[in-house]
């Protein structure tokens, strides 16, 4: 059976970034493997515009920041699968074994030395959010309502009431207005947005689409399809304030209410997830704790913009050929007796990156500074609104870098540059912890 | 003319109509909804109850026992999921105990087998999930667990494959006796009109409705709303049998079980309503189902719900089944009050029923009765064998469209082109599951709706959730084709 060095699960900006940079990384028996018809994943229903920035120095749109991937991995001859579902993913050894489905190749199972998860995320459906009242049709997640109105070209109402100021519920309320639906409102409960500010100015705002903070719905009318729902005001418990109900009619409910990375594989694979990402605990390396399982993308941790997620993508598709590259080094010396250990950089321990005050969480989540390149990028997001904040962080007692922020709120993904020489240079490291402050 | 109508395709309206179909007779089932299982049979605890809630010599008692007992067979020949996992009446206080021993007496009574009262270290040993609170609990090892949709949709079928014809969007508006005939007609609301020697009234929540129209002695059918939270696989093994609480101080109790499916299961609540469609669920409902099935199993998580839904109880105001003719009105069949324990008791009901309307129509049997029905092959529990086989008969079952529960298009075809085959999303998600798992159908309804435009030819904006009304998608967002682009393209 074919030995991969790499099998990429999901073809989305994720897994496209990782397989061109494992590829360019010098490993070649690589294979991509996409659920979808077409390779790009979710950017290809989002026909907005403000993708690339960062990586492009350009504003494209989600098809054309796609397209500019795929005709990476074309050029580079990188193999992939379209319409092949990953049933599962189990260890054989040191080897990853992967079960996948297509119509093509019927059951397949594939055998890699690593594995990059890069399967994205979902969005948290109306049963999560537990809304009481009736299940009529016209309750849609926004990004399903993106679907349908942007790649199968179907309007999923008229009257629109959106819950939850995710980007895509923002980018939806938009789109919507253009496409000649009425958006009534944008419902969110917390007391700030989940979304980027310049989509609630771009999105809301520009056409007076209002926004009500501290507020959500709390009954869903109609039998057959939605002809209404119950607004209100909630306290800060976020319980509902009585006398504040509010009811309006519409004829859709879209939900933009927090992104779940999608980890069921993962999960049965014995990778160990984290509770407040519900992603993959990683290592600098982008690594689990299962030796050759990588993760990067919306599957690690919920991404703001797709310009991070492909330069995370890239750093973890790097570690998966560096992997690679190791375990055939030393298959080589020890005349072909193949050993994990031997892949893996070394057995020290790895610092715990920790949080403090207002960060929820950070990936990495562990460091071993060995492996570490001269600088390695922290992203972690803050669990509330702060202005005037100072962001740090401490290798025990000793600063390793601080940044002054006018505001930090939680729908915008903060980063930290650590340098290697900085902690190499802390005898007896004991942990990182990333703080915030308010000045 | 027909020899029987059944009105209602629930389980027991079509569970009743298999039964029937073992007769040489001529039988249409009429149902106000586009599909079967559309009422009850679809909101409910899906348990197939042991049988020692009803007091002795009640037909609930009866029919429970006798239904009950007959699950294994019938799960086999009709290819439904059932699992006989056990149940348990949970005491918690000491002072309840002599209820507890009653209820075993009385489940002996009744003809229940295997139950016992089990106290000490032995209740961790069966169940390690449950409360420390606990003193005893009624071990009942007969209980068990079904799919009702499935249940219901393989009666159906199986009615159907033997000459069974079914009517849906048929809302009966009215019933009357045809002079000189000993025969009955029914109206629709949409003005058909249908004749029938015997009439069985399967009607859920409006059999007292349509009883009411022939026959003086009243009943009085009370929707009693039942809400439930449905939670994740994750959450699916958190125990093993199904529990429930002694009814006590705190109420009627909230059950806690596993799902065929390998989900888990908790409610119901219990509210007497006067609207016979408030389907709706409430923050109280919700919260207290939460907090009294944590009373039995402490662990139960809250952040792991998938969906909650509220069933309607169809509660006779003399708490048990009304079966057989009314007395009144002859030919005319009840099948009326058919709350819990109504699905463990719809197969003794449908065979108790077909015989005595069998024997007043003196019908012969057939001889040519298929007493089996195949389901539609799940990929998601195939072996790997069983799976390349169904590969190489058919590629379309490798092609995945439900990602949360493995449900592929070979499943969805299959679903819409048997007999009384799905024609909406819920149809779909019933017969396959699809939808059903975490995401709730976020990622497969674009795809479920292009399968059922093209196998139906449908136009996609008739497309629906549940049937006319229910229609998911509004308009088009490109404009159609004008002639002035017709006039463009004859240029060219």
């Amino acid at each position: 059976m074919k030995r991969y060095d790499l099998i990429v699960i999901g073809g989305g900006p994720a897994g496209l970034a990782a397989a061109i940079s494992a590829k360019k990384e010098g490993i070649n028996e690589i294979l991509i493997l996409e659920r979808d018809n077409e390779l790009g994943g979710i950017l290809n229903q989002c026909i907005h515009n403000g993708f690339g920035l960062h990586t492009f120095k350009e504003e494209l749109t989600g098809p054309e920041y796609a397209a500019r991937f795929i005709a990476q991995a074309e050029e580079l001859e990188i193999p992939y699968k379209l319409q092949t579902m990953v049933l599962d993913i189990s260890m054989s050894g040191e080897d990853k074994l992967v079960t996948a489905m297509n119509r093509e190749d019927g059951l397949l199972r594939l055998t890699a030395k690593t594995v990059i998860l890069a399967m994205g995320c979902r969005e948290r459906p109306r049963g999560a959010l537990n809304i009481p009242g009736f299940r009529p049709a016209g309750i849609y997640t926004a990004g399903t309502a993106q679907r349908l109105v942007n790649m199968d070209g179907y309007m999923p109402g008229k009257e629109v009431v959106i819950l939850g100021s995710g980007d895509i519920g923002l980018i939806m309320a938009r789109r919507m207005t253009l496409e000649g639906a009425k958006v009534k409102v944008v419902a969110e409960l917390m007391p700030y947005s989940g979304g980027l500010q310049r989509n609630i100015v771009q999105c809301l705002e520009d056409f007076d689409i209002p926004l009500k903070l501290s507020h959500t719905v709390i009954d869903i009318h109609g039998k057959d399809r939605v002809t209404g729902i119950t607004l209100a005001q909630v306290g800060p418990d976020k319980k509902p304030i009585p006398g504040t109900e509010e009811e309006i009619p519409c004829d859709t409910l879209l939900l933009s209410c927090g992104l779940i990375p999608e980890n069921e594989l993962s999960d049965k694979l014995g990778v160990a997830l984290s509770g407040i990402t519900s992603g993959p605990v990683v290592n600098e390396s982008l690594e689990t704790n299962i030796p050759g399982v990588f993760a990067c993308g919306n599957v690690l941790h919920v991404h703001d913009l797709v310009d991070y997620v492909s330069e995370e993508a890239a750093r973890a598709g790097q570690h998966a050929a560096r992997y690679v590259q190791k375990l055939s080094g030393s298959a080589a010396e020890q005349s072909g007796a193949v050993s994990g250990k031997a892949a893996a950089a070394s057995d020290e321990a790895a610092i715990p990156v920790l949080t403090e005050g207002g960060v929820r969480y950070t990936v990495p989540q562990m460091i071993r500074p060995s492996c570490m390149d001269d600088t390695l990028l922290l992203r972690f997001r803050v669990g509330s609104v702060f202005t005037d904040c100072v962001i740090s962080a401490w290798l025990n007692d000793t600063c390793l870098v601080k940044m002054r922020k006018k505001k930090v709120a939680p729908g915008e993904m903060q980063q930290l540059m650590l340098k290697k020489a900085d902690i190499l240079a802390v005898l007896n490291p004991r942990n990182i912890t990333i703080k915030i402050e308010e000045a | 003319m027909y020899d029987v109508v059944i009105i209602g395709a629930g389980v027991t309206g079509c569970a009743i109509a298999r039964e029937l179909s073992r007769y040489k007779l001529n039988i249409l089932v009429l149902e106000r909804e586009e599909d079967v299982c559309c009422g009850t049979s679809k909101a409910n605890s899906a348990i197939i109850h042991a049988g020692h809630d009803a007091a002795f010599g009640t037909l609930k008692a009866k029919m429970n026992v006798a239904g009950n007992a007959m699950m294994d067979e019938l799960a086999k020949d009709l290819d439904f999921p059932f699992v006989r996992n056990g149940s348990l009446v949970l005491c918690f206080d000491e002072d309840q105990l002599p209820q507890l021993q009653e209820l075993l007496e009385r489940g002996r009574q009744n003809g229940v087998p295997g139950l016992r009262i089990v106290t000490g270290p032995e209740m961790k040993e069966i169940e390690p999930a449950i409360s420390d609170e606990v003193k005893a609990f009624l071990f009942c090892p007969t209980g068990g667990i079904v799919c009702p949709f499935n249940m219901t949709v393989a009666y159906a079928e199986n009615a159907c494959e033997n000459g069974v014809s079914f009517r849906f969007h048929t809302n009966v508006s009215d019933i009357r006796p045809l002079p000189d005939c000993d025969c009955w007609q029914i109206l629709s609301d949409a003005g058909e009109t249908f004749e029938t020697r015997c009439i069985v009234n399967a009607a859920g929540v409006y059999a007292d409705v349509f009883n009411n129209m022939v026959s003086s002695r009243k009943l009085t059918i009370t929707p009693r709303r039942g809400e439930y939270q449905l939670l994740d696989k994750k959450a699916g093994s958190i125990v093993s049998h199904t529990i429930f609480q002694l009814p006590g101080k705190l109420g009627k109790g909230i059950l806690v079980t596993p799902t065929v499916h390998g989900n888990l299961l908790v409610g119901p609540t219990a509210e007497n309503l006067s609207d016979k469609e408030a389907l709706n669920t409430t923050q109280a409902g919700l919260d207290e189902v939460m907090t009294k099935g944590r009373l039995s199993v402490p662990s139960l998580p809250s952040n792991l719900t998938i969906t909650s839904f509220a069933g309607l109880r169809a509660s006779e105001a003399g708490k048990d089944f009304v079966l057989g003719e009314a007395e009144d009105a002859p030919g005319f069949f009840n099948c009326a009050g058919i709350e819990s324990p109504g699905l463990s008791s719809a197969p003794a009901i449908a065979v108790w029923l077909a015989g005595r309307i069998s024997e007043k129509l003196q019908a012969p049997k057939k001889e040519n009765f298929v007493k089996t029905r195949r389901g539609i092959p799940c990929v998601a529990q195939a072996s790997p064998e069983q799976l390349k086989e169904l590969l190489s008969l058919d590629p379309s079952y490798s092609n995945v469209i439900c990602r949360c529960e493995t449900v592929t298009e070979g499943e969805i075809v299959n679903a819409i082109r048997r007999p009384l085959g799905a024609r909406s999303l819920d149809g779909i998600k019933r017969r396959t599951r699809a939808g059903m798992g975490r995401c709730q159908a976020g990622f497969c309804s674009p795809k479920v709706m292009e399968i059922l435009e093209r196998e139906l030819s449908m136009n996609p904006l008739s497309v629906s959730k549940s049937g006319p009304g229910s229609e998911l998608l509004t308009q088009t967002t490109r404009a159609p084709h004008t002639t002035s682009g017709g006039k463009q393209n004859e240029t060219i």
